[in-house]
């Protein structure tokens, strides 16, 4: 899922500025999932936002509305009336989410409720972690399922560096070593064999470094007489 | 690919190669550029160590504290009569600006490369920089071999001219995470083209033999030259922070009560008591034990079969390096200008 946090409710009220009348905008998918942006956080930011802009002595119009996922124009669709109807939109969606509403609704004027983080997944309650890098040339086949690239703080392909002790990253004690996780693994399932192949330097095209992507697949699109 | 000698018969033909070659016991010591512009600060390091070792390591912006380029400050070196190891990390440059840099490095007469990962860029004075980690340094051990022997860029273009030629390292790790790895991670570089390797500070004496004797039964030290790592202790406080705080160095507490009974005859005196002579005299009776414990470990890795040398690091303290040279009876340095390379034990 992607990961998000909220801003701090200063950060939010002056993104918001002068405007009278705020769209808090959910997301029911991975913002929910992570408890950032989902329809309970939006009903909270309105609610802190309401309290916060009366103590001010400003009292701001706040409402909160929470679609399915605000990265698909259909769910948009459903909230057009409430977004023309407002002065801002705070988006509590991932940068995605804020971005489709701008792009869908060229008048209005959206600002983010999150900074999202990462791709990741919970790894107990009340903690995430980063797993993919979305760099495009999937390689954990190699790396008995866990991400060098996500999870080394180098991003190295040959094995651990010399900052590895104990099991964790010489960066910070919390990163578990990515290197001394593989390496674990590829014992205990007796493949070691693979870390001794050199592993040639990585076509990073397929990454964010080969400018923005796209992803298209001719047998899904609409033919014209369709659409 | 194989490597494949020049028409002298050495692959490069740097000093470092040929006491190499010559079968001698090599000596290089690390040469940290300022935190300036000052060629002068160089010139002078440059000349502490000049007569004392067979090459000098020029540090890459070493624990990600922005320095004068090891190739600036290479050429300089060059200037000076003495032989440059260039360091070049991965943390800085992507694979293009490591070629253009290494084909510049060759024009002003370099000829030793030290392949690195580079320390992490959040250890530094710019935390907040994006690091490149474009290649790793297994990747770019391969790729200067490359450069040498098949005379190809990364992509596999031919050069158009000269190729640039390095005596190619990499360093070694013996006691970092997970240990039982390190050495055929070792054994991967060699793979990758690694001709000399030199490894993080070795303190731990049995340790190291431990870590040799695999190397040996791997066949890896008649492959590669392997120097092993050593420097000086400055104080207690400095043996205890390596011991306690740096990955992959482990210090025995030999070591630090050693350290801490050189210090003895002020060990007794308050702390806002002390003067500043006593400060001096404390600090100077710490480095000579420092210099002693290195004498000692230098004279134990020589009797190890397989260690070709010794990298003496001497952090911004390159004062220490004669005497410890000196006190290990390996002055004067071999002359082998115009030693033939038919006398190669390896290869």
């Amino acid at each position: 899922m992607i990961v998000a946090e909220q801003k701090s409710l200063d950060e939010m009220k002056s993104l918001i500025g002068e405007a009278q009348k705020v769209l808090v905008v959910g997301c029911g998918t991975c913002v929910t999932v992570c408890f950032a942006g989902g329809a309970r956080e939006a009903a909270i930011v309105a609610a802190s936002l309401r309290m916060a802009t009366r103590l001010d002595g400003n009292a701001k119009a706040v409402t909160d509305v929470t679609v399915q996922r605000q990265c698909e124009w259909e769910y948009l669709d459903e909230i057009a009336e409430q977004v023309r109807a407002a002065d801002v939109v705070l988006s509590l969606g991932c940068g995605i989410g804020v971005q489709a509403i701008a792009e869908h609704f060229p008048q209005a004027w959206v600002v983010p409720g999150l900074n999202t983080g990462f791709l990741g997944l919970p790894t107990e309650q009340g903690i995430w972690a980063e797993r993919c890098a979305a760099c495009g040339d999937c390689l954990l086949g190699r790396t008995g399922g866990i991400c060098p690239i996500a999870r080394c703080s180098k991003s190295l392909l040959n094995g651990p560096c010399g900052g590895s002790e104990g099991g964790h990253c010489e960066v910070n004690p919390d990163i578990p070593c990515a290197w001394q996780l593989i390496y674990d693994r590829l014992n205990s399932l007796g493949k070691l064999d693979l870390l001794l192949e050199i592993q040639p330097p990585k076509n990073w095209k397929a990454a964010r470094d080969g400018g923005p992507r796209k992803i298209v697949r001719e047998d899904l699109r609409l033919r014209a007489e369709e659409e | 690919m194989a490597a494949q000698p020049s028409s002298n018969g050495y692959l490069v033909g740097s000093n470092l190669e040929r006491v190499l070659r010559a079968g001698h016991f090599a000596v290089t010591a690390e040469l940290g550029p300022p935190q300036s512009a000052d060629g002068d600060v160089i010139r002078k390091k440059a000349a502490l160590l000049k007569g004392c070792c067979d090459a000098v390591n020029i540090t890459d912006n070493q624990t990600a504290i922005v320095r004068m380029s090891s190739i600036g400050a290479g050429a300089i070196v060059v200037q000076e009569g003495l032989e440059p190891v260039i360091q070049m990390t991965c943390r800085d440059r992507n694979r293009l600006a490591i070629q253009s840099d290494l084909l510049g490095a060759y024009a002003l007469g370099m000829r030793n490369v030290l392949c690195l990962s580079g320390d992490h860029q959040s250890f530094g004075n710019h935390p907040s920089a994006k690091n490149v980690f474009d290649l790793d340094s297994i990747q770019l051990v391969q790729m200067v071999a490359a450069m040498r022997d098949a005379k190809v860029f990364q992509c596999g273009e031919p050069f158009k001219g000269q190729e640039p030629r390095f005596f190619v390292g990499a360093a070694a790790a013996p006691f970092a995470a997970p240990v039982e790895f390190r050495p055929y991670r070792l054994a991967k570089k060699v793979k990758a083209g690694a001709n000399f390797i030199q490894t993080q500070l070795i303190y731990d004496i049995p340790a190291f033999k431990a870590f040799m004797e695999k190397v040996r039964q791997m066949g890896l030290h008649e492959q590669v030259y392997i120097l092993a790592g050593v420097g000086p202790l400055k104080s207690p406080a400095m043996a205890r922070y390596m011991k306690d705080s740096v990955p992959g160095l482990w210090v025995p507490d030999e070591f630090i009560e050693r350290m801490e009974a050189a210090g003895a005859p002020w060990a007794d005196i308050p702390k806002d008591q002390l003067s500043k002579e006593d400060k001096k005299a404390r600090a100077d009776a710490w480095k000579q034990e420092g210099i002693c414990i290195c004498i000692e470990l230098i004279q134990q890795v020589r009797e190890i079969e397989g260690v070709a040398g010794v990298h003496i690091m001497a952090i911004e303290w390159e004062e220490a390096v004669r005497p410890i040279v000196e006190g290990a009876g390996l002055l004067p340095r071999p002359d082998v200008s115009a030693a033939p390379a038919q006398e190669a034990h390896h290869d």
